[in-house]
């Protein structure tokens, strides 16, 4: 296991943003983290590397306890991420936002090294022609993938992606899962939320649901694509559903839903 | 990656340094020395400032009371301890880089206005402090015996003693600034002032680069204290703590380009040839601090880069010669 997160609860006030959630990820693996908006998956995010201590509950990292430890100090032991929100450096070049990862990520290397290794990530997320462009120039699509770049410079042993396929039209989010796959196949570990449904369910080999801060479904694709719950939280009451497809002929979903219901 | 060396930036600024420094040695003039001594201060008062102001995006408002403490120590060394005015100096620095890392533990963990705010309460904490201060001479501070100034060949010698100490440490500090925009940990500190939530995500150790960014912005005002209080003969809490010197400091930052090598020393000797023509203006003498708080709006209103860095936003080739 690369990652045990074990009970662990945030609470904001009186909000419980993640609520009693427990899993654990193998190493290599694609995990897939979806849920409706405000379900607190960028929340476990925050509570797994750091920017939040969880209020209960415990973070594991390839055995050692990482909760309550500063995102520095989760970043040193090979655990890098990527913003939903971009966060670019904005008056460093792209090149030497990429060279932050690689000088202070797990691998702490120093100027010299770092531009390689900045100039070889930048290569394969396919952004080497803006190395010397400011941050701030660059567009959506290529912020992501300057994010990306930037968590692969540290040569993390765990990569956690928060919706690296937002805002990315249908060409560039084909580009950023093969791109995904490739990270994977070089046996980095990856948890991913994202809200691209048929981009997640393809690309992840395990899925966790998140709803109201609580973990729903865990599963393969197929089996949290069929889940009852995991159908409710995203379309509302099934049987309303299907009542609507039964009006003509029962579309897939609805019979995945309907056989789901029969076998709970 | 280029050879340190092989930057044009850092050449143009050292040998502008250099060629200015040098001057008043071919004029003899003591005249000339004064005015370039008062700029050269200025510099390396304001590359130093420009390591947390314009490398880490830290404002310190506060930032004389390292000049005032590196002053007293300084003088205190000289007069009671009745130590060489090289060691004294070298004392001086070492006490203000000190404060800065007792300082940096704590107040380091404010951003923004707060730590701003924080560096002014020093600056009027140190001065309330060496006021009560029996050693240091309390509210009336410490007086040379001019005796003193003959170990160091007379009065005059002692001078252009004060002046070479200052050439070089101006130097050091333009660099030193060079170095660290330079160096990994250059890079932490910049990426710390883009975003340093994102910074710390990336594994940057924040509170420990902030920290030695503070102490090496104070060791250079530190020794430049002792030196030029040396210089005055007397040391007074009013005049080692004055505030607004800190506000026309980030004056000379600003205008000459935070976050560039070059921009100090410009902003530094343009800030202070205005503030001499200012001086002895009729109309403007009394108000020479309001055309600098005027000046430092304008600035931040329209040129924030300042003068290098508006520069190096105009052409390819201005980034690669100007640092």
């Amino acid at each position: 296991m690369i990652l045990e997160v074990s009970k662990v609860t945030k609470q904001f006030g009186g909000l419980t943003a993640v609520d009693n959630v427990s899993f654990a990820l193998l190493e290599g693996q694609i995990l897939g983290l979806i849920g409706p908006n405000g379900a607190g998956k960028t929340t476990l995010f925050n509570c797994i590397n750091g920017i939040y201590a969880a209020t209960r509950g415990q973070v594991t990292f390839r055995g050692r306890k990482i909760s309550g430890l500063p995102t520095y100090k989760v970043a040193d032991l090979g655990l890098a991420r990527t913003h939903q929100i971009v966060r670019p450096l904005n008056e460093l070049t792209v090149r030497e936002n990429v060279m932050v990862g690689a000088c202070f990520g797990r691998e702490k290397h120093g100027l010299r090294a770092a531009g390689r290794i900045a100039d070889e990530v930048l290569a394969f997320v396919g952004l080497a022609a803006r190395a010397q462009s400011l941050a701030s120039s660059l567009n959506v699509a290529q912020k992501k993938r300057l994010e990306l770049a930037r968590a692969l410079a540290a040569r993390p042993f765990l990569l956690l992606l928060d919706e690296v396929l937002a805002g990315l039209n249908p060409v560039e989010v084909a580009r950023m899962l093969d791109i995904i796959r490739q990270i994977r196949d070089q046996s980095v570990t990856i948890i991913m939320i994202e809200h691209i449904m048929h981009a997640v369910m393809n690309v992840s080999d395990r899925i966790i649901v998140l709803n109201y801060g609580q973990l729903i479904a865990e599963g393969s694709p197929a089996e949290v694509a069929q889940n009852r719950q995991v159908i409710e939280a995203y379309l509302g009451d099934p049987d309303q559903a299907e009542r609507f497809l039964d009006l003509d002929e029962p579309a897939p979903a609805a019979r995945a839903a309907g056989r789901a219901r029969e076998g709970a | 990656m280029k050879p340190l060396l092989r930057h044009a930036g850092i050449w143009i600024a050292v040998l502008l340094v250099l060629a200015v420094g040098l001057y008043p040695a071919a004029s003899r003039s003591p005249i000339t020395r004064e005015t370039i001594f008062t700029v050269l201060l200025s510099v390396g008062l304001a590359s130093s400032l420009n390591i947390l102001l314009g490398y880490t995006g830290y404002v310190s408002f506060g930032h004389i009371v390292f000049f005032g403490l590196g002053g007293y120590v300084g003088f205190y060394a000289l007069d009671v301890l009745g130590w060489h005015l090289a060691a004294a100096t070298l004392v001086g620095g070492l006490a203000a880089g000190l404060l800065a890392l007792l300082l940096g533990l704590s107040i380091l963990r404010l951003r923004g206005a707060y730590f701003a705010l924080a560096t002014i309460g020093i600056n009027e904490a140190m001065k309330a402090f060496v006021s009560n201060f029996e050693p240091f001479g309390g509210p009336v501070g410490m007086e040379l015996h001019f005796a003193i100034y003959q170990d160091y060949g007379g009065a005059g010698q002692a001078l252009w003693m004060v002046y070479w100490g200052t050439v070089l440490i101006a130097l050091a500090a333009v660099g030193v600034s060079f170095l660290v925009k330079r160096s990994r940990f250059g890079l932490s500190l910049m990426a710390i002032r883009e975003d340093e939530d994102a910074a710390e995500v990336m594994g940057v150790v924040a509170p420990q680069a902030k920290t030695w960014a503070y102490v090496l912005s104070a060791i250079f005002p530190g020794m430049l204290g002792a030196l030029f209080f040396f210089k005055q003969g007397i040391v007074e809490p009013g005049s080692a703590f004055r505030l607004h010197l800190s506000i026309e400091l980030l004056v000379m930052v600003m205008l000459g380009g935070q976050g560039t090598v070059l921009g100090p020393i410009l902003g530094a000797a343009a800030y202070q040839r205005l503030r001499g023509l200012l001086l002895t203006s009729a109309f403007f003498k009394n108000i020479q601090l309001a055309v600098a708080g005027l000046l430092l709006l304008l600035i931040v209103l329209f040129i924030p880069a300042g003068a290098v860095g508006w520069l190096r936003g105009r052409a390819a080739v201005l980034r690669r010669i100007l640092e």
